[in-house]
C-alpha cells in the first residue's frame, strides 16, 4: 500500500507527500555538507570523504530498513517501482555523469542545495542541466537507439546473484562498513 | 586522517556528521518508499522546467519531440510529483542553510582559479549531467542512491560508472580546489 499503487502519486496528497519528503530530502544533504561543491569534489581528490560516507550509509539504512519491513510484514518491498536495467545507457550515462560532477562539482540534487545556500556555481550548474537535457531531447532519433544496448527489464542484484534479498542487503552493510574502517584507517593525513 | 572540511564562514556551523547524515538520509529515503512508492528524484524535474521552457519558445518541436512529447500528453510536464519533490528539496536545504547560518553568496571556488572560470567549470558540468541523467534515466537521487537501495543492477552499473568517470577527468579540473 502505497501512493504510487493506489495510483495517487499525480494527485495533491502526492505531491503534498513528494513535497514533504523533499524537505527532508534537502535538509540531510545540507546537513551533511553538500551545499558546497568544495566538499561534494574533495571526494576525487581523497581529501573529504563524506559523498562516500554519507551515500553509503543511506543505501545500508534504506536497503536493510526495506527489507526488515518487508520480513515483518508490514510494508511489501515489491510494491516500490523499480527502474529497468539498461547497461548501455546506465554505463555511458554514468561515466559522462560522473565526468559532469568533478567538472562542475555538483549533481542535481545538491545544485538545488548549493543554490538555496547562495553558491551562484550551483545556480550556473542548474541552468545547464537544464540546456544538457534538451540536448538529449533534440538528439533522441540518433540517441534512442543506445535504450536497447543491454536493457534486460527489472534486473535486482538478488536474482542475479541468487541470493535473498536480505543477504543481499547484509552484503551491502558489510561492504559499507569495510569502505568506513578503509577510509578512518588508511585516509592519507595531512595538515590543514 | 584528513579533518573533514567545514564551511569557510567563521559564523557557520560545523557540518554534522557523514554517518549521522547518512541514516538521515536512507530514513528518508525509507519513508519514500513506504509512502510514496518511490524513491527520491532531483533531475526528472529539472528536465521537466527545461521542456516547459522549451515549450514556451517552440511547442510544436517540443510536442513532437520523440523524447518529451509524451511529457505534454497530459497538459504542463510540471504537474509532477518530482517537481513538488524538488521544491520541498529546495526550501529544506534553503532552511538548513539558514539555521546553521551557512547561507553566503558567493562562487565556490579554490584560490588558484578566477569565478568566470570556475562558472565555465560549472556550466561544461552541468551540460554533461543533465544529458547523462537523460541517457541514464536518472542521477545520483534516482538512481545511485534509490536504485541502490532497491538492489538493482543497472543502478549499480550506474554508481560504479559515475565514480569511474569522476576519477577518470579529476586530475584534469584538480586546479579549481587546490591552492
Amino acid at each position: 500500500m502505497n501512493l504510487f499503487d493506489q495510483g495517487l502519486l499525480e494527485s495533491p496528497l502526492g505531491w503534498l507527500v513528494a513535497g514533504l519528503v523533499g524537505l527532508a530530502f534537502g535538509f540531510w544533504l545540507e546537513r551533511a555538507g553538500f551545499g558546497s561543491s568544495r566538499k561534494l569534489a574533495a571526494i576525487f581528490y581523497f581529501r573529504d570523504f563524506a559523498v562516500v560516507q554519507v551515500m553509503f550509509t543511506a543505501v545500508a539504512t534504506a536497503a536493510i530498513g526495506l527489507v526488515a519491513l518487508d520480513v515483518a510484514g508490514l510494508f511489501d518491498a515489491a510494491s516500490v517501482y523499480r527502474m529497468e536495467t539498461m547497461l548501455g545507457p546506465q554505463i555511458i550515462g554514468g561515466l559522462l555523469f560522473g565526468v559532469g560532477f568533478v567538472t562542475g562539482g555538483w549533481c542535481p540534487g545538491t545544485s538545488l542545495v548549493g543554490a538555496a545556500s547562495g553558491k551562484i556555481d550551483a545556480i550556473a550548474f542548474i541552468l545547464a542541466t537544464l540546456a544538457g537535457s534538451l540536448v538529449y531531447a533534440a538528439y533522441w532519433p540518433q540517441l534512442a537507439p543506445l535504450q536497447n544496448v543491454g536493457a534486460c527489464g527489472v534486473v535486482t542484484l538478488p536474482e542475479l546473484l541468487h541470493l535473498s534479498p536480505g543477504v543481499v542487503a547484509a552484503i551491502v552493510v558489510a561492504a559499507a562498513l569495510v569502505m568506513f574502517t578503509a577510509i578512518q584507517r588508511f585516509a592519507p593525513r595531512r595538515q590543514q | 586522517m584528513n579533518e573533514p572540511l567545514q564551511p569557510e564562514s567563521s559564523v557557520a556551523q560545523r557540518y554534522w556528521n557523514p554517518y549521522v547524515a547518512g541514516v538521515g538520509l536512507g530514513l528518508t529515503l525509507l519513508v519514500s518508499f513506504v509512502a510514496l512508492g518511490v524513491g527520491l528524484g532531483a533531475s526528472g524535474s529539472t528536465a521537466r522546467l527545461a521542456a516547459s521552457a522549451a515549450h514556451a519558445v517552440a511547442p510544436a518541436a517540443v510536442e513532437s519531440n520523440g523524447y518529451l512529447g509524451s511529457w505534454f500528453a497530459q497538459g504542463s510536464p510540471l504537474a509532477n510529483y518530482l517537481v513538488f519533490m524538488t521544491l520541498g528539496t529546495l526550501v529544506g536545504g534553503l532552511l538548513s542553510a539558514l539555521f546553521a547560518r551557512r547561507i553566503q553568496v558567493a562562487v565556490e571556488r579554490g584560490p588558484r582559479i578566477s569565478a568566470p572560470a570556475r562558472i565555465v567549470l560549472a556550466l561544461i558540468g552541468g551540460l554533461f549531467v543533465g544529458f547523462a541523467s537523460r541517457m541514464a534515466a536518472g542521477c545520483t537521487s534516482g538512481q545511485a542512491l534509490t536504485g541502490s537501495a532497491l538492489l538493482l543492477a543497472g543502478s549499480w552499473a550506474f554508481l560504479v560508472s559515475l565514480f569511474v568517470g569522476g576519477y577518470l577527468v579529476a586530475p584534469l579540473v584538480r586546479r579549481q580546489w587546490t591552492s
